[in-house]
């Protein structure tokens, strides 16, 4: 959608939901593909400009499809854990069909480094990072102990069949991986079974997705993968090597230790963390990331976007191999 | 028969080019794009380079592993098969050494920067 059309569909919008409003200004698209937006905007108030994301999707996109919950879900996600204290932003308005904007959202923007080289390696985060792990430990028992009763209705997800459906995805690449096999193989010989406790699982909690500050997480973002499952999906899900940028020996987004979060976790919720149950979700992250790599080889080679970027991304798939024979076949 | 310089010597050069000469001169988000241009030239500078030695490697090791001669694709479909269905696995003489061997030489090609990769080969 273009600048031109965006900011007055905005400015009406604002104008039906933010008392006192004036009007919008700085309107700035972020990001955007075909399906999915993000802009930056001001909101003009008397009392000061509130700074403003809106999240959007053209008609006929931002539906749950696939992994993805829908841009709807993922506001009211957002607003109730938000609303329960888990750091995320503040969601102003959810659109609908007045607004002439699509489906989507408007939050509160909040201000925060989310790109995970600098958090790692500036200066302005060296207070900070020793304490992160621990500190996400807490958040995620927090995103888990929501009453599902008040969230929105969710996908449920069981181990046995996100095997099932990755074993589906690997055979459809039609491209031999003996490693993804053994991985298969192995997470099916030790699949715990569901969960006793099935709980809200944030499904993409890893660096990138978090909003830091000197002070510690400032927000958890992009909601969208969001769904009902084992909740120690996400503790292994940040375990992820990929997601550690390099700093291969903390395992806990390249910051931390797994007993730092494991602490953080048992602090806030009571519950005993099973290191073995976390090891199976990681190694079933490491599988799947490595398997959306794959996936992203076949959409350049199908197009219509036969980007670089998505070619290369295709080439990431044997940094998942070396991690899963790291995990389950370990060299001396 | 093709001509010299070879397809690896090109992209070299290409790649060379673009680093050397171009990225200085470039800022914000083509910076990006063209670092990715880079990379990709120079990964498929090495797949070039390494390729011819680390596919005979593979294609030994899977003629001793399954005792059967074929192509290195279909082979390899032949392991991933025998692996999915338990008839290979960790503890079968030779696989663990085999899959680590080809892995290490995708990582090689693909990302020889990977922080896992370098400690593996540090060892």
């Amino acid at each position: 959608m273009a600048a031109e059309s965006t900011e007055p569909l905005l400015a009406r919008s604002v104008a039906s939901w933010c008392a006192d409003a004036t009007g919008v200004s700085a309107v700035t698209r972020l990001s955007g593909g075909a399906s999915q937006e993000t802009w930056s905007f001001d909101i003009e108030h008397p009392d000061g400009n509130l700074g403003a994301i809106l999240r959007r999707a053209p008609a006929g996109y931002g539906a749950a499809s696939g992994r993805a919950c829908g841009l709807d879900t993922e506001a009211a996600l957002i607003r109730r854990a938000q609303e329960a204290g888990v750091p995320a932003p503040v969601v102003l308005h959810a659109l609908d069909e007045n607004d002439g904007l699509g489906t989507g959202f408007i939050m509160k923007r909040i201000a925060g480094e989310t790109i995970p080289r600098k958090i790692l390696r500036d200066e302005l985060f060296a207070a900070v990072r020793p304490k992160l792990a621990h500190q996400l430990g807490g958040i995620l028992a927090g995103i888990h102990g929501l009453p599902q009763a008040e969230l929105p209705e969710l996908r449920r997800m069981t181990a046995a069949a996100e095997i099932d459906e990755l074993a589906d995805d690997i055979a459809a690449f039609n491209w031999p991986r003996p490693v993804f096999q053994l991985a298969l193989r192995w997470l099916r010989d030790r699949d715990p079974g569901v969960a006793d406790r099935v709980t809200l699982v944030h499904g993409d909690f890893r660096h990138g997705n978090l909003m830091i500050g000197p002070d510690g997480v400032r927000a958890v973002l992009d909601w969208e993968l969001a769904h009902l499952g084992d909740p120690m999906e996400d503790l292994g899900w940040i375990c992820v090597n990929s997601w550690r940028f390099g700093e291969i020996d903390r395992p806990v987004g390249g910051f931390g230790e797994r007993n730092d979060l494991f602490a953080g976790y048992e602090a806030a919720s009571g519950m005993r963390i099973d290191p073995s149950r976390v090891k199976f979700w990681e190694v079933m992250g490491t599988l799947r990331w490595g398997v959306m790599c794959c996936g992203m080889m076949q959409r350049f080679r199908d197009g219509p976007d036969h980007s670089m970027e998505r070619a290369m991304i295709g080439r990431r798939s044997s940094e998942t191999e070396i991690d899963l024979l790291r995990l389950l076949a370990p060299r001396a | 028969m093709q001509d010299e310089p070879t397809p690896a010597e090109l992209t070299k050069a290409v790649a060379d080019f673009l680093r050397n000469d171009i990225a200085p001169q470039i800022s914000g988000h083509a910076a990006f794009k063209l670092r990715v241009a880079i990379n990709a030239l120079d990964l498929v500078t090495r797949q070039l380079s390494l390729q011819g030695d680390s596919d005979a490697a593979e294609l030994h090791g899977l003629t001793m592993l399954l005792g059967v001669h074929g192509t290195l694709a279909g082979l390899n479909a032949d392991l991933a098969e025998r692996i999915a269905a338990g008839d290979v696995d960790l503890d079968t003489p030779g696989v663990k050494e085999h899959l680590w061997q080809t892995t290490l030489a995708k990582l090689a090609v693909d990302q020889p920067n990977y922080a896992a990769y370098k400690r593996e080969t540090e060892k």
